[in-house]
């Protein structure tokens, strides 16, 4: 496969066997869907990004000048759940997922592909109740909505914002729900569950937190809004409710919804590891189960959001102690990552940059969570910038590089194009240094005693503040730099080989970019995950480079 | 939610031939059974944050909970359960008659399940129409004063914490008959696909599928029963 040249005549493949507009819009090919997904989720990103950057300018100072107290208050809420709902949550799993899940155990689709187009739209009318609820006014309570504030108090649009993100929790749930069916029923034969890619198993452990937590914030919200338009009091202590019951049940689902974005993003790391150190992934069955124990864990540790919230200090232990177990799981993937490493052949192409920036972030990012899991310490530095610090480092730093690593892997096999490796390996690491010049500046500014969401500051905390919009330009030239040249490979960039990274993995034996039902004959898998000793190395420098 | 139940039965059973991206028509089958067990499993936690919100507040305001649950009509919930239990018994009758290809029989099982869903509803509609009566509907115009504390005699529930088991209630059972909404409009499906004579031995998915979830929309009343209706009744 790695000597498949590029076919002088564009064979037939999914994406030219039709055209216009409603062979997009009503199809059910898995591949267009995490096309359609691909659009959109970019299109959320970049408004999210719009708003860090207002956000970070209003911080450049320390007086508020930019913006007023309330327009700040609306532009953190909504930098949140937009980045959260619109692109956290659907991103690797709703494009790359939905792209690579059939491909790689080697299905013709999803089990339900209507389902599937349906998610779409699900999103899709989130997304566009959440822009309204947006351009007339938006929300001040924080991506948190805690009540009685968000029942009782503030005057914005708390019951459309919590619409649209009810309306993507489903599609969040009918995509998580396609991915259980397919992984169970539509494997390929001899795709045993020890032979699965490990970015089905880490799909796989998405798909249980997904459709576990997501129906409670759902019902959630319901109350939030009948508490709102009949003014009930079930949250609210005038009446006789109870605001951390709010709380808990929030954070049953949104602590868990970390794992949403974290386990798809490790999975790449795996696939990404294996293929740029030519090995297989070591321990394997570790790091499979291990995403399945970090979405079982995941579910029992929401409370430590809520160690100052007044919980008693009993729960507060054990909730302590079951924050630090998850650091297992996330020890055993970071350990056999860098042992499969070891004495590997390494090759430093962007992909495998991202997976590098990966591993220091995530590490740090886990690390840092350790501080605020313990009891201890949590009181010191909770509403502070080292908290914003720490998520960012697992949310950006860990889930948004593993999503552009994973979208340079497979864009050859996605585009039937090859990505400008340059330009690409500078954006990697424009990206890794914009990245910690932004963040880790907020935790320095934390431990000493910035809090979060204040428009102002006292002047001795400008430099570090300075220092991190500073950053957050770097990084959104970072951000701007792939969608750039993607677009450019789209039309200029050299035709891709079948498998031109002579990549293990049954998506890399089919054409790039595949036909409509992916295979022309079902597949017969014979061989382990990762089979890397029998292919060889990787291919010769000219032949898979673009331009 | 509904749209995905529906959409979970309509993904199978549009095509009675076997859709392309399966290998064989028991692929299909298992994948379309599957789905609707891991849908339901979904649904256990959304009615699951209600009920532990439930829990909460009955451990918080036991007394003013009794109290509150003493003016439900009892008699009415108790029909209803009964007309819930008959419907389980009709679906079952009709996923028998689809896979023993007994036509008559299917379709009128299917009937008598759309016969007892109205009547649950117009039950439901009945009672909920007695709490606007008697200004038991949460929000501005509720009043529950004066109502004693069962077994506490000389005490009287506190109005606010009333109303948060009134809230309950009525999020709860409107969920539910949301869904009870939903399953009358998916076994109406049911029926037009027996009419055609599309439910066959060979290919009764949407049938079972449709029966797992009415049967999982009976449970949750069975829950819910005891729950808002019984708790005070040994006093």
């Amino acid at each position: 496969m790695a000597t498949a040249v590029a076919q002088p005549v564009e064979r037939e493949n999914y994406l030219n066997k039709h055209y216009g507009a409603l062979s997009w819009l009503f199809t059910t090919d898995h591949k267009r869907i995490a096309l359609l997904y691909l659009g959109s989720i970019t299109f959320f990103f970049f408004i999210g990004g719009f708003f860090a950057l207002l956000i970070r300018l209003e911080l450049l100072t320390p007086v508020g000048d930019l913006v007023q107290a309330d327009t700040y208050n609306k532009l953190f809420t909504m930098h949140g759940m937009v980045m959260v709902f619109f692109f956290l949550i659907p991103s690797i799993p709703a494009v790359l997922g939905n792209f690579l899940v059939p491909l790689m155990i080697g299905a013709k689709d999803l089990a339900f592909p209507r389902v599937n187009l349906l998610s779409w739209y699900l999103y899709i009318i989130g997304g566009t109740i959440m822009l309204h609820c947006m351009l007339t006014g938006g929300v001040d309570t924080g991506w948190t909505f805690y009540t009685p504030f968000s029942t009782a108090y503030t005057n914005t649009k708390i019951v459309e914002a919590g619409i649209a993100i009810f309306i993507a929790g489903f599609s969040s749930i009918l995509t998580g729900l396609n991915f259980v069916v397919t992984i169970h029923r539509m494997r390929a034969p001899g795709m045993t569950w020890s032979r699965l890619p490990l970015f089905i198993w880490a799909h796989y452990a998405t798909s249980i937190v997904q459709l576990l937590g997501t129906p409670v914030i759902a019902i959630t919200i319901v109350l939030v809004a009948a508490e709102r338009l009949l003014h009930l009091g079930i949250f609210d202590p005038k009446l006789g409710g109870d605001p951390l019951l709010f709380q808990h049940l929030f954070w049953f689902y949104s602590h868990p919804a970390v794992y949403i974005m974290i386990l798809p993003s490790m999975g790449v790391i795996s696939e990404v590891i294996a293929c740029y150190t030519r090995k297989r992934i070591f321990g394997y069955k570790f790091v499979a189960l291990s995403s399945i124990g970090i979405a079982v864990l995941g579910f029992l540790v929401w409370a430590h959001h809520m160690f100052v919230a007044g919980i008693s200090v009993y729960a507060a232990l054990v909730f302590s102690l079951l924050s630090y177990a998850v650091g297992v799981p996330s020890a055993v993937k970071v350990f056999n990552w860098t042992a499969t490493m070891y004495k590997g052949s390494i090759h430093y192409d962007a992909p495998m940059l991202y997976a590098f920036g990966f591993l220091g972030l995530f590490t740090i990012g886990g690390l840092t969570g350790l501080f605020l899991a313990c009891l201890g310490v949590d009181p010191h530095v909770t509403d502070t910038y080292f908290v914003v610090a720490h998520f960012h480092y697992i949310m950006v730093g860990g889930a948004v590089m593993g999503y552009l690593g994973g979208m340079h892997f497979w864009w050859p096999k996605i585009s039937g194009r090859l990505y400008p490796e340059g330009w690409a390996k500078l954006a990697a690491l424009i990206v890794f240094i914009g990245f910690n010049l932004t963040f880790f500046p907020q935790f320095i500014l934390g431990y000493v005693g910035m809090p979060r969401r204040y428009y102002q500051y006292p002047g001795e905390f400008q430099v570090l503040n300075v220092l991190s919009t500073a950053g957050a330009t770097v990084l959104g030239i970072g951000y701007l730099l792939p969608m750039v040249y993607f677009l450019w490979s789209m039309r200029y960039g050299k035709p891709a080989p079948d498998n031109p990274w002579n990549a293990a993995g049954l998506e890399w034996q089919t054409q790039s970019p595949p036909t409509t039902f992916n295979f022309d004959e079902e597949p017969v898998v014979t061989w382990e995950a990762y089979n890397y000793e029998q292919l060889g190395d990787f291919p010769p420098e000219q032949e898979a480079r673009g331009v | 939610m509904s749209d995905q139940a529906a959409a979970a039965v309509h993904a199978e059973g549009h095509n009675p031939a076997l859709l392309h991206h399966f290998a064989e028509p028991e692929q299909q089958r298992d994948a379309a059974s599957l789905g609707m067990w891991v849908f339901l499993a979904t649904e256990v936690m959304f009615f699951g944050g209600l009920f532990c919100a439930y829990l909460i507040y009955r451990l918080k305001y036991f007394g003013d909970f009794g109290a509150a649950s003493q003016t439900l009509n009892t008699a009415l919930g108790a029909a209803n359960t009964g007309v819930l239990i008959c419907s389980s018994l009709t679906v079952v009758v009709a996923v028998w008659a689809a896979q023993t290809a007994r036509r008559t029989l299917l379709i009128t099982s299917l009937i008598l399940t759309l016969i007892l869903g109205f009547a649950f509803l117009g039950i439901k509609g009945i009672e909920y129409r007695d709490k606007f009566v008697e200004h038991h509907v949460p929000g501005p115009s509720f009043s529950f004063d004066s109502e004693p504390i069962p077994g506490h005699p000389g005490q009287f529930a506190n109005p606010n914490h009333a109303q948060i088991y009134f809230a309950l209630y009525f999020v709860m059972t409107g969920l539910h008959a949301v869904h009870m909404i939903i399953g009358i409009g998916i076994f109406v499906w049911l029926l037009a696909l027996a009419w055609k004579g599309r439910l066959t031995p060979e290919y009764n998915t949407p049938v079972e599928i449709g029966g797992l979830y009415w049967h999982f929309v009976d449970i949750i009343w069975i829950y819910l029963f005891p729950l808002l209706y019984l708790i005070d009744k040994h006093k």
